[in-house]
């Protein structure tokens, strides 16, 4: 991208701003535990946590801060918390 | 045609002649005479423009970065606590590139509280991103408000400027000014064309945020606009003195300077005081000239040094305090002539509107020769 003067952006820039880097740890999810509640995509604080083909739910981790909401409230336990090496 | 007339009076006819489109500001002393004729100008139909009247400096300069992000030429004035109160919105102001021109009627900052000159309040305001330009009686100050909406607005630029003089020692003062007419004005100053602005047809958000990954990159460009504004003030300055025969196209300007041994630095009013002084003492023999600052923002660093290449002792007079390691001035002064072998000595001087006299700019040029400096010059030891 290259720099606009005045930092001015068009609509719908803001999504270029991967705030994904920002991560320390993310989450893991395991598809083979979920029943598919939603629980995960309601409490995501930056709406991030998306609907698959089959159902269950994965993370963007583009935008996916790594607050670990997801993991407190799964009721399977699906979704696990990883250190990430960048 | 000279015109006999208070400072702040010639800056509003000038400014009335700029044809700014919106005007926003807070009345405070020592700026109120500019502000309040502009508003008698505006509600006597005299120039087209909004006056928006606000509630503090902050929302004065927020209106300002508003109406200029939507394409007007602005114009703002304030000083001291004022300008204090707008720290926010200058970084915003520079860093959303928009050429808003502000009058600095120059006067110190609290506490303690203090009507009275000095450079605090600009100075303080050194790493916004403003151009900072300073006037040394009430001719320049009138002229240098044209050319700062001239170097703002070039779109190699795109910054906004102080343009600032001594609170009371100019702005209260009646001087004989020279003031272009309207369509000599509109000969120099062509309608302000905006680079890009808030359009609802084709909307932008100004001002964005900026990740880690950005956010340094833009400053630099804002460094590098500032850089460019040099050779942009240089042509503006220039060809304002083709049109009305007043020069303008040197950042800093010497005052007999040629064989000196000892140069004073100075910004603003305190020139003129420092010239008669060294008359005075040119007239016994002492070697003495002055170099005065006309452009602090971007600093013209090269300028300097090339100015003060044949003097031994330099003295820098400095209407501010960076508390905790001298004027300001002083500091960037040093930093520009370092390894030239020039010795250079630091005055803070007439903090708080405290007089200065012919005879305290000599006294200074005595301490600088007896290597007496980095000091408050005249303070009162016996209420210490």
């Amino acid at each position: 991208m290259a720099l606009r003067v005045g930092c001015a952006a068009a609509p719908g820039r803001a999504l270029e701003n991967k705030t994904g880097a920002w991560r320390v740890f993310k989450p893991v999810f395991e598809p083979e535990k979920c029943t598919k509640c939603g629980m995960c995509a309601l409490v995501c604080p930056e709406g991030c946590v998306r609907e698959t083909e089959e159902g269950t739910f994965e993370p963007d981790l583009d935008y996916c801060k790594g607050c670990g909401l997801c993991v407190e409230i799964c009721p399977k336990k699906g979704i696990q918390m990883e250190k990430e090496e960048k | 045609m000279l015109e006999f007339m208070e400072g702040s009076h010639a800056v509003a006819e000038i400014i009335k002649r700029c044809r700014p489109q919106v005007i926003a500001a807070y009345p405070i002393t020592p700026q109120t005479h500019i502000v309040e004729d502009l508003a008698q100008m505006v509600a006597n139909c005299e120039i087209d423009a909004e006056y928006i009247t606000v509630e503090s400096e902050f929302s004065a300069l927020s209106a300002c970065l508003g109406a200029s992000a939507a394409g007007s030429r602005v114009y703002s004035a304030t000083t001291s606590q004022g300008l204090a109160l707008m720290f926010e919105v200058c970084f915003n102001v520079a860093g959303m590139r928009q050429p808003i021109v502000m009058t600095i009627a120059n006067r110190s900052l609290g506490a303690p509280l203090s009507i009275w000159n000095d450079q605090q309040d600009s100075i303080s305001l050194r790493d916004s991103g403003w151009l900072q330009f300073y006037a040394e009686d009430n001719q320049e100050a009138a002229d240098l408000h044209m050319i700062a909406y001239k170097v703002c607005e070039d779109h190699d630029v795109l910054l906004p400027a102080f343009v600032c003089f001594d609170g009371f020692i100019l702005t209260h003062t009646y001087e004989p000014v020279a003031l272009p007419t309207q369509e000599e004005v509109d000969a120099y100053l062509p309608a302000f064309t905006p680079y890009q602005r808030l359009d609802a047809e084709n909307p932008l958000s100004f001002g964005m945020y900026a990740t880690p990954e950005y956010y340094m990159e833009f400053r630099y460009e804002v460094d590098r606009a500032m850089q460019r504004a040099k050779q942009a003030f240089i042509k503006a300055g220039r060809e304002f003195g083709e049109r009305f025969g007043r020069d303008y196209s040197a950042l800093v300007e010497g005052y007999r300077l040629e064989d000196a041994d000892t140069a004073l630095v100075a910004m603003g009013s305190i020139c003129g005081t420092a010239k008669d002084a060294i008359d005075e003492m040119r007239e016994h023999g002492r070697k003495v000239g002055l170099l005065n600052i006309r452009m602090f923002r971007p600093f013209p660093a090269q300028e300097i040094a090339n100015a003060l290449k044949g003097v031994s002792t330099v003295a820098v007079l400095d209407k501010n305090i960076s508390l905790g390691n001298g004027g300001a001035v002083g500091t960037e002064v040093k930093a520009a002539l370092s390894g030239s072998g020039i010795s250079v000595y630091d005055y803070i001087i007439a903090l708080g509107g405290r007089d200065v006299r012919k005879r305290d700019i000599a006294a200074v040029v005595d301490l600088a020769e007896k290597g007496e400096g980095d000091l408050f010059y005249g303070l009162r030891t016996e209420v210490l």
